[in-house]
């Protein structure tokens, strides 16, 4: 029952060329993005031109909480408090992971369930528990398969799309028993028995758990209310029937107020599963006598957000809320999968947030703002407007101008004999579209790895944006 | 503890060094964006994306609704039902069923409510747009466990708690009550991307949407 980690994993140009040499990952990652692309674009589609509204308005809801970020979480510090909850502060995962596990302790228990979390999973939460003699059970169905498989997750939204029907009914068979109540024999590949096995294996922990962590999608500021979006209801049995709740929520995940939610409920479940609305939201404030947890903790984790916050230009990755629309729709991620990121992010969004968060000190790290071709899809379908390609772009100068590792310069040396400069290089891949044919079919530097394995996408004759600006249009 | 909060609190600080001083820290926000995205009748809207996300749906006249009751636990199969405190009394006139009722004095167990074959109450809001029932814990509906471990969920939606879309049914909502939105029966869709109906939640919504006897 270990669980494993990113640490340690080779640099993305690596291990992107084992990724892609998986026919089997392949091929379920391009049945799974390309399904969820459909769902999204008709749901995004219902909304007409209000699409881009709320999308302007989401963008601007985040750009001025972080822009005030100090008064809004004190803000949401006294809203908690003044509605029973505790809020505590965490500078870095270790810390994090101290007041999670103190927590827990004090209640005496030895298990936890969990709700699906990134922040979790970022500062490795499972790990510090499990050292502490604490078992943490996933619940969310993706992250059950993940956990039992020892695998990692390889998407933000649905961390086992790595993995098809078959793999899955293979692990449940071999693994669940170790963890409390076995797949049922004679179990099929059939998604429906798959997730009924998940039912019967976790009914009787949700009944008896006495503490449940999550994170929290949204932090309203003058309520003092969180908010869980989910499908399964997992994260209602983890929210509602244990006696104790922690919630480890990062920095940037407040808004200012309860009608705030209003823009986010509409942008979030269109752009992360394709759906007018997920089947459950939850949404509590501090504790209400007589129902859910009587204690509850807020842990407002930094862990790396506030040196993300003090670059104007990267600071933009922070308004994300993790919906994984920039995954569905990247052609790089498609290929190469989520793993070959080396982190909690993978994507187009990881390439931004891992580097920022993590410092760009070691060479995984600096190579994340390389694995991109930056077609710009990602900025297109991102429902709070973050620019990716420009941040990327950022990213590449800030790698460049520092004492890097050989790899890194001649990467840049190599892109500047080609393209002149970076900036012309992000000009020049933009403009790609209008110069199908001209393209080298092979990328110089360090990028010459990731094409030694792969053909370079096909150019689309039209871009994305220019096909969608021409759709806005012509409504 | 304190340390690390004024540690943080002043590395948010030093990072928005750019921000002006005299910058407004409340915002005022006007919106530009729709209340909702539909032409046509609303209650014909919430029932076309209930039966969408794969709910049971029926119109019922007011005159009808303890009939309609009677009718859905039965046909269900259900004898053992749970009932919040402050169920209005004549829903379950005509149902033939054992009430298991949950009262705050005297609060049913997990283990209890898992033993109940469903559960029948009211909610606080309904979005048409996107299908949705928002249940804030009043007593028709019951603390949040009571619509969570049933397997089968009977939710009473009266005509006049319907709203358009999301914003409306934001204005309407108390954050300070625990709230539940609900969009059709548990699912998931984590098995390659397929939505599947049914996993922790209960597996079987069914909405009455009631409007006055004409």
């Amino acid at each position: 029952m270990s669980s494993a980690t990113f640490l340690g994993m080779p640099p993305f140009p690596e291990a992107a060329r084992s990724a892609v040499e998986d026919s089997r990952t392949r091929h379920n990652l391009h049945k799974a993005t390309h399904t969820i692309r459909g769902k999204r674009d008709a749901v995004v589609g219902e909304l007409g031109d209000d699409w881009q509204r709320l999308r302007a308005e989401g963008e601007a809801v985040k750009t001025h909480t972080l822009r005030h970020l100090d008064h809004y979480l004190e803000k949401l510090e006294e809203s908690v408090r003044r509605a029973g909850g505790t809020v505590h502060w965490a500078a870095d995962a270790d810390e994090a992971n101290a007041i999670v596990t103190r927590l827990v302790k004090q209640t005496g228990e030895s298990e936890v369930v969990k709700v699906k979390s990134m922040a979790t999973q970022e500062i490795e939460l499972n790990n510090a528990l499990e050292a502490a003699g604490i078992t943490a059970y996933e619940t969310d169905l993706a992250e059950l398969i993940v956990q039992l498989g020892e695998d990692l997750p390889s998407h933000i939204l649905v961390p086992a799309i790595h993995l098809g029907r078959a793999q899955i009914r293979e692990i449940f068979l071999d693994k669940m028993a170790e963890w409390g109540v076995p797949a049922p024999e004679g179990l099929t590949d059939d998604p429906r028995a798959l997730a009924e096995a998940a039912r019967v294996h976790l009914r009787e922990l949700f009944l008896r758990a006495k503490v449940a962590v999550s994170g929290a999608n949204f932090a309203v500021a003058d309520s003092g209310t969180l908010v869980v979006l989910e499908s399964e209801g997992n994260g209602r049995m983890c929210l509602t029937l244990p006696e104790t709740l922690i919630s480890v929520v990062g920095i940037e995940k407040i808004v200012p107020t309860w009608s705030d939610l209003e823009v986010f409920m509409q942008l979030l479940p269109r752009s992360s599963t394709g759906e007018r609305m997920n089947p459950y939201t939850s949404t509590w404030t501090g504790v209400t006598p007589g129902d859910g947890p009587q204690d509850f903790h807020l842990v407002l984790l930094d862990n790396g957000r506030t040196d993300v916050l003090a670059d104007t230009v990267g600071r933009q990755a922070l308004r994300c809320i993790r919906c994984s629309a920039c995954l569905n729709i990247c052609p790089v991620y498609e290929r190469t999968g989520g793993h070959a990121y080396g982190s909690v992010y993978p994507g187009p969004i990881g390439a931004i947030l891992t580097p920022q968060l993590k410092g760009m000190s070691s060479e995984a790290d600096r190579a994340l703002p390389y694995a991109s071709s930056l077609c710009g899809a990602c900025y297109d379908v991102c429902p709070v407007a973050i620019d990716i390609p420009e941040v990327l772009v950022h990213l590449r100068e800030q790698v460049a101008s520092t004492e890097a590792p050989l790899g890194e310069k001649a990467l840049m040396a190599g892109a500047e004999a080609v393209f002149g400069s970076s900036t012309a290089l992000d000009a020049a891949q933009r403009a790609a579209g209008v110069m199908r044919g001209a393209v080298p079919k092979h990328l110089p530097g360090l990028a010459g790895k990731w094409t030694d394995t792969r053909d370079i996408p096909d150019i689309p004759e039209e871009s994305f944006r220019k096909w969608w600006n021409e759709r806005e249009e012509g409504r | 503890m304190g340390g690390s909060r004024e540690r943080v609190l002043a590395r948010v600080r030093a990072a928005l060094s750019d921000v002006p001083a005299d910058e407004p820290v409340e915002r005022h926000p006007h919106r530009s964006y729709a209340d909702g995205h539909f032409e046509g009748d609303t209650l014909e809207v919430l029932v076309d994306r209930l039966l969408d996300y794969k709910a049971l749906v029926e119109r019922v006249p007011e005159s009808e609704l303890p009939g309609r009751i009677a009718a859905a636990l039965e046909r269900r199969g259900a004898a053992r039902v749970a009932v919040p405190p402050g169920l209005p009394s004549e829903w379950l006139a005509e149902a033939s069923v054992e009430r298991v009722g949950d009262v705050p004095d005297a609060p049913l167990s997990s283990m209890d409510l898992d033993a109940t074959d469903g559960v029948v109450t009211g909610c606080a809001v309904a979005i048409a747009e996107t299908g949705t029932i928002v249940l804030d814990a009043s007593p028709d509906q019951g603390r949040r466990a009571l619509t969570l471990v049933p397997d089968y969920h009977l939710c009473v939606v009266r005509s006049d708690q319907v709203v358009d879309g999301v914003p409306e049914g934001v204005r309407r909502l108390d954050p300070a009550r625990p709230l539940t939105w609900i969009s059709g029966p548990s699912a998931t869709s984590d098995i390659e991307l397929n939505r599947v109906e049914g996993v922790h939640g209960p597996r079987t919504l069914e909405v009455l949407l009631v409007e006055a006897d004409g």
